[in-house]
């Protein structure tokens, strides 16, 4: 495989198909070539893999489970794939290098791009251990057109596809159409039924994907044990009270005051507590867990 | 015959001595003013002429030449009307000049010779006091703002008094400190606020610690309630702190009348289509801008990020050293402007992120352009960062909170207590602080801050040390992660 790759451009490689991974080969319409950058080896594109994705704009739980989703599954040495962009995807990614695990990011763009322009950081991380590929060669402008064609390439490289949060007509749902067509494995996290971000993911799940209720769920498709129990940070007692509130339901500081009588001082000081024990995560001034519960 | 009075310039808060020299020669009757006067000071001609007359004082009908020296120290405004008046007085021996000596004079004229208040008259009076001079002539109303300086006001209602006082035949009653006047009622209250524990909380910590507050939420939370109730909280400001404020407010012409000194802090909101210059100051004769009129008080600019970004970056420097400097072709005017920071914001364009009840339809591009507006160095300049919920029915039908005055009784205490040095950081405090920094996106800064906020923290929790839980505390007041993931 190693013998087929040849050098495009400084520090961009290029792999024709008879060098795919298996998975990738696969696909209805497979791309001709595909351009690597990153100081990942080739042969990582075929470890087994899970794609996240989901919607740009999403919500704060979004990006948290999709954060979540990515370091846990990256902890066990999945190979994590995503778009590299905003929202959901970017989370992903960096989920994946907080567990310093290998995560691949496609491009919908010549693979010198960074696209946008706000992940360029983003792209230098993941390019540390993993890759950035795309099938568009240097130079090759972002176009609308060409992200669908992108998830096809995210859908093939993975044995499973999860969406975190899409709308009704998210390029997500392309993705997962995808992913189903090539007999994928396709997940979709639930949400509210009465939000437009959950309207996508649930359609999925209307229509068989499955639901998706932990890191463990995309863990079993691989065969693969539950996470390696991490040793459980031992809390104060407030900080104990507070995340057995947030694990109920998210809730604002003055509502964890409310329901624990306790002053805001004290409170504030349990919540950076959890926080800082990667058990709580706030945002837009609404706190909530980010594990689920045990 | 010539004849010379003293009255004092304003270069931004700076009095500079101007001596007014008054000329009479033969010649056919006409009336020149040299010395750079602006608009408004070469129309004192017409009100000089028409007091005196009015006064029944003779003009006298011959070529008149004022000087203003130097001569190229730009002359703004009529308070020059005064001291040009007398001494042409003097000039043409109504009064005599021995009889100006030791006194300055800064006052504007009406046609009919009252004589009506300037603005800056507490900087123009503490310039008189430094340069020896013992009595200043000045507008009635003006007098007690002269009398802060320590120079004793010559008041006057007509021009009619300075001449008859000139001539020794009218003493003016010897002026009274008025008494102390009660800090002006009115203020807002905190026990309107229901609810909102934690942005209360974080308003009692920023008056404690003078620290910088940015709130953020959904509109209509009270975010703009809460800011306002900032002052209430605050100590009131000392002998030295009512100067310097009153000496600012005095040449911005803010000064309400009957209240010579400015004895609370001052709340100074601007609105975001204010321009640059009115906010951080200038002008060709430098003019205060709305934040050194917040000095020693607090400056509130609701929704942070419609204000233009150069606007934002320009309050950089004053929010480092406490100083705006404005540098112009007559040299250079420093207006004092150690504020506090209060600002108020929507997390998104539309305002409905961060609210339950309605969903954000920001695209990720309009997201990241209102946050991209303020930098992360500004960011990095609020200490507390805090985010005002929706609040519940419940809470807007809850009891009144907690009062005002008894908030500022414990913030007074905590900034006795931050006074008298340091508090020294327990170990375990350290440590938390140390790891925070690795888990968050903190820069040296941004640390150096939380560590302010934890001793704050202790002093409103009458600790000896800063412990661990005051360190927590300040660490969830930091960037929320929202606004951090987005520089």
């Amino acid at each position: 495989m190693t013998g087929r790759v040849t050098e495009a451009t400084a520090g961009v490689r290029r792999l024709r198909r008879a060098g795919f991974p298996e998975l990738l080969r696969q696909i209805h319409d497979p791309p001709r070539v595909l351009y690597l950058r990153g100081a990942g080896e080739v042969e990582l594109l075929a470890r087994p893999a899970v794609a996240i994705v989901g919607a740009r704009a999403c919500s704060p739980y979004g990006s948290q489970v999709a954060r979540m989703l990515g370091r846990e599954l990256a902890a066990v040495g999945l190979v994590v794939v995503s778009g590299l962009a905003r929202g959901v995807d970017g989370e992903a990614h960096r989920g994946a290098l907080e567990a310093e695990g290998v995560t691949v990011a496609v491009l919908g763009c010549g693979i010198d791009r960074d696209y946008p322009a706000a992940h360029r950081d983003l792209a230098r991380r993941i390019c540390e251990r993993g890759l950035v590929v795309s099938e568009y060669g240097p130079g090759v402008e972002p176009a609308p057109w060409r992200f669908p064609a992108r998830n096809r390439i995210i859908a093939g490289l993975t044995a499973a596809t999860v969406i975190v949060e899409a709308r009704e007509r998210s390029g997500a749902l392309i993705t997962a159409d995808f992913a189903l067509e090539d007999g994928r494995e396709v997940f979709a996290v639930p949400g509210e039924i009465t939000g437009s971000l959950a309207a996508g993911t649930n359609r999925l799940l209307r229509q068989g994907a499955t639901p998706l209720t932990s890191a463990a769920d995309v863990l079993e498709v691989f065969g693969l044990g539950v996470l390696p129990a991490s040793q459980p940070p031992t809390l104060g007692e407030n900080a104990t009270r507070v995340l057995e509130l947030l694990a109920e339901s998210p809730a604002t500081a003055d509502e964890l005051a409310r329901a624990t009588g306790f002053d805001a001082g004290p409170l504030a000081a349990a919540l950076t507590e959890l926080e800082l024990a990667g058990l709580v995560g706030e945002a837009d001034g609404r706190y909530r867990g980010v594990r689920p519960p045990n | 015959m010539l004849a010379r009075t003293t009255t004092h310039a304003l270069v931004g808060l700076d009095a500079r001595r101007v001596e007014v020299e008054a000329h009479l020669q033969n010649g056919a009757s006409a009336f020149a003013i040299v010395g750079l006067p602006d608009r408004a000071c070469q129309e004192a001609k017409q009100r000089v002429r028409s007091g005196i007359m009015s006064a029944e004082l003779h003009w006298p009908k011959r070529r008149l030449t004022v000087n203003l020296a130097p001569a190229e120290l730009r002359k703004e405004g009529s308070g020059f009307d005064l001291p040009i008046a007398l001494a042409v007085l003097a000039a043409s021996r109504q009064v005599t000049e021995e009889s100006l000596r030791g006194h300055a004079a800064v006052g504007e004229l009406a046609l009919d010779g009252r004589v009506r208040p300037v603005n800056g008259v507490l900087a123009a009076a503490e310039g008189a006091k430094q340069q020896g001079l013992s009595r200043l002539f000045c507008a009635a109303a003006s007098a007690p703002e002269a009398a802060l300086a320590g120079i004793e006001p010559v008041p006057l209602h007509h021009l009619a008094e300075a001449a008859s006082y000139l001539r020794g035949e009218w003493q003016p009653k010897p002026f009274e400190e008025p008494p102390e006047l009660p800090a002006p009622g009115g203020l807002e209250d905190l026990a309107d606020v229901r609810g909102q524990e934690r942005a209360r909380r974080a308003l009692e910590l920023a008056a404690a610690g003078g620290h910088n507050l940015l709130l953020g939420g959904p509109p209509g939370t009270g975010k703009t309630m809460l800011a306002r109730r900032l002052p209430g909280i605050l100590p009131p400001l000392t002998r030295e702190e009512a100067l310097e404020v009153t000496r600012i407010h005095s040449v911005a012409g803010l000064l309400p009348p009957g209240r010579p000194l400015v004895t609370g802090p001052p709340f100074r909101a601007p609105h975001h289509t204010a321009s640059a210059p009115a906010i951080v100051g200038g002008g060709s004769g430098p003019r205060p801008g709305e934040a050194s009129l917040a000095h020693r008080g607090v400056l509130f600019l609701d929704e942070l990020a419609e204000f233009p970004r150069p606007t934002l970056e320009a309050l950089r420097q004053p929010l480092e050293d406490g100083v705006i400097s404005i540098a112009r072709v007559e040299g250079r005017a420093l207006f004092p402007a150690r504020f506090q920071l209060v600002a108020a914001m929507n997390l998104c364009p539309c305002g409905a992120r961060g609210d339950p009840s309605a969903e954000c339809r920001c695209s990720a591009q309009r997201l990241s352009a209102y946050r991209d507006k303020l930098s992360r160095a500004l960011l990095d300049r609020f200490d507390l960062l805090v985010t005002v919920p929706r609040p519940r029915a419940v809470e807007l039908a809850g009891a009144p909170a907690e009062a005002s005055d008894r908030v500022r009784e414990r913030v007074v205490m905590a900034r006795e207590r931050l006074r008298h040095g340091r508090l020294s950081r327990s170990e375990a405090a350290d440590e938390l602080l140390s790891r925070a920094v690795e888990r968050l996106p903190l820069s040296a800064r941004g640390r150096a801050r939380v560590a302010r906020v934890a001793a704050t923290v202790a002093a409103l929790a009458e600790s000896e040390q800063v412990d661990l839980e005051h360190v927590a505390e300040a660490l969830s007041f930091r960037t929320p992660n929202e606004l951090a993931a987005a520089a």
